[in-house]
């Protein structure tokens, strides 16, 4: 197994100055974009990094790829401090955005990732192993030829993957990764990551939206929100707690009766023949409360889903005020 | 593998991609040469008319159009990643990627695309100023090598004013039209000889834009045509390095605002 890199993240903070009203008039003012995270990730962890929009993330991403340089605070890679080595460090991460493509749209992906060997100066025995690997594990064979621009989705996300890893970088930075792919090209992405880690040790840091993401992937789960981390947690832990939670949506064909809910479960929100009901299947299982909600008269239709991570950092918030 | 070698790389791969669709392309080139040599005509016309214009005649000025065109042909092919840099870079977001990649972004710019479509205009440059040269009495020997190093002077220039444009797109996002004036504006300016214009303009086209170091200067010492302002025409002969200065002085912006972009992340 090769020895991956690990990630220290040291009390980094980031301001930025932005101007109110015009571009050239206007007071400046400064937001507050990180205020203080530390964490780290040891080497070949899986972590998820998640948080509501505007809650720091980019920022954090951007400050570990080398492309941004913090206010205060420090970060090391394996030893490399991003923004000041940035050349060094770049060459030794991998790093996939979810919307922005990495590939060339006019070349195909073959002739993308050629370049990319030579911009990374991949050796060309290195380079024709790397590829085949990713070419199998990313089911890329039959759009090799394809130019960038052709392809689905999907397909692209999968190329962009394997151009993010065709230098066998230590650490992997996945923002997004999944975003907008179809349910098998979610599958593939979330296999390959996991096999990825399994076989060279690599050290990822995924941020999504996509609490299933975070479920078949991350080992640990950071929770960021207002530039500050609010979790810091292995994912069992943080699934026992707050992931547990469910959601129930109940219409009802009449006005709404009197609930009389069981204990476990709280009435969350109220329409006029609707109603949400946020319940913890450990202490209340759902079928239990299932149970309950059909003894009620005019009981049309019952949806049972998880919370938006959204809400979850809502609670985080509430439970850190209290 | 080395920057340059990287560069030639990506420069072919441009190319491919160029010659992806090669009917468009050769309308394109035919496009760019003919409306290049229109504006020829123009200049043309006028002589046609009044024979020569404040001392110069239709040769001394033909060799001016070539020298200016065919060193901002160069430029263009070259700095086309400099010119879209504010819409396609800076605007998307996709800079980021750029800095990504463990490479100087002056190499990974440079080989955002080699343009091949600027070779219409090259070659009617060429053309025009091969007839200029034929049409000339005096030709200095010295043409030889001072036509090649005025012309790389020349493409430094424009391809430092297509960096420091982009430059400036840190600070405005994307590119200002006004930054034309330089390019385009350059190339028309470039056109006419310098006593045509005021005096402040000629100063500014010395030495600020070193227009008039990369071409009138130069274009005076291989016609052997005294300067009418008085500048001796050895200055002809050094003057092109001016181009190669304002290169450099403009690389230095671009490092400065590739810097500025990382401390600031805007």
């Amino acid at each position: 197994m090769k020895n991956a890199a690990a990630i220290e993240v040291h009390d980094l903070r980031k301001t930025y100055q932005v101007r109110d009203g015009g571009s050239w008039r206007g007071k400046t003012r400064e937001i507050t974009a990180l205020d203080g995270i530390s964490f780290t990730v040891p080497a070949g962890e899986i972590a998820g990094f998640i948080g509501p929009n505007g809650a720091g993330k980019s920022t954090a991403i951007k400050i570990l790829a080398g492309i941004l340089r913090p206010t205060s605070g420090t970060v090391r890679v394996g030893n490399l401090i991003p923004w000041e080595n940035r050349l060094a460090h770049v060459a030794r991460i991998g790093v996939v955005f979810g919307q922005r493509t990495q590939l060339w749209w006019d070349l195909s992906v073959g002739e993308g990732l050629a370049l990319l060997r030579d911009i990374y100066s991949v050796e060309p025995a290195r380079f024709l192993r790397n590829r085949e690997r990713l070419a199998d594990a990313l089911d890329l064979h039959g759009i090799m030829d394809q130019s960038v621009r052709q392809l689905s989705l999907g397909q692209r996300m999968r190329a962009e993957i394997a151009a993010a890893l065709i230098h066998d970088p230590d650490v992997i930075i996945l923002d997004e990764p999944t975003i907008g792919l179809d349910a098998p090209s979610k599958l593939a992405v979330r296999a390959f990551v996991r096999d990825l880690r399994r076989e060279r040790g690599t050290t990822v840091l995924l941020t999504t939206h996509d609490m299933h993401d975070i479920e078949a992937l991350a080992d640990r789960v950071i929770v960021i929100g207002h530039g500050r981390i609010l979790a810091d947690s292995p994912f069992e832990a943080l699934q026992a707690t707050t992931l547990s939670e469910r959601i129930l949506e109940a219409d009802f064909t009449g006005p709404l009766p009197d609930l009389l809910l069981p204990e476990g479960a709280t009435e969350t929100a109220r329409g006029s023949r609707s109603v949400t009901i946020t319940f913890d299947p450990q202490r209340l299982p759902a079928p239990v409360l299932v149970a309950h909600l059909s003894t009620l008269p005019g009981l049309g239709d019952l949806r049972i889903g998880r919370p938006a991570i959204e809400e979850i950092i809502t609670r985080f918030y509430a439970d850190h005020a209290s | 593998m080395n920057a340059f070698s990287l560069y030639r790389r990506m420069a072919a791969a441009s190319i491919k991609a160029q010659l992806r669709y090669p009917g468009t392309f050769a309308l394109q080139l035919i496009g760019n040469f003919v409306t290049t040599l229109l504006s020829f005509f123009g200049i043309w016309s006028l002589f046609q008319r009044f024979g020569s214009i404040a001392g110069w005649d239709i040769g001394a000025v033909a060799v001016l159009y070539g020298l200016v065109n065919v060193s901002f042909a160069i430029a263009e092919t070259l700095g086309r990643g400099f010119e879209v840099f504010g819409g396609e870079y800076v605007k998307t977001g996709s800079f980021d990627r750029l800095l990504l990649r463990p490479r100087s972004t002056l190499v990974l710019l440079l080989g955002h695309e080699l343009r091949l479509r600027p070779i219409g205009r090259f070659l009617q440059g060429a053309f025009v100023m091969g007839a200029g040269f034929w049409l000339s009495p005096h030709v200095s020997w010295a043409t030889v090598w001072l036509l090649p190093w005025a012309v790389t002077g020349g493409a430094a220039m424009f391809l430092g004013v297509l960096i420091g444009q982009a430059a400036l797109c840190f600070v405005t996002v994307e590119g200002l039209e006004v930054v034309n004036v330089l390019t385009y504006g350059g190339v028309e300016a470039g056109q006419y000889p310098l006593t045509m214009f005021a005096r402040w303009l000629r100063r500014f086209l010395t030495w600020a834009l070193p227009l008039s170091a990369v071409c009138y200067y130069p274009a005076l010492a291989m016609l052997n045509h005294p300067d009418p302002l008085g500048m001796p025409l050895w200055f002809g002969l050094l003057s092109p390095g001016m181009g190669f200065a304002f290169l450099g002085l403009m690389v230095l912006c671009w490092q400065r605002g590739v810097a500025g972009y990382v401390s600031s992340g805007s």
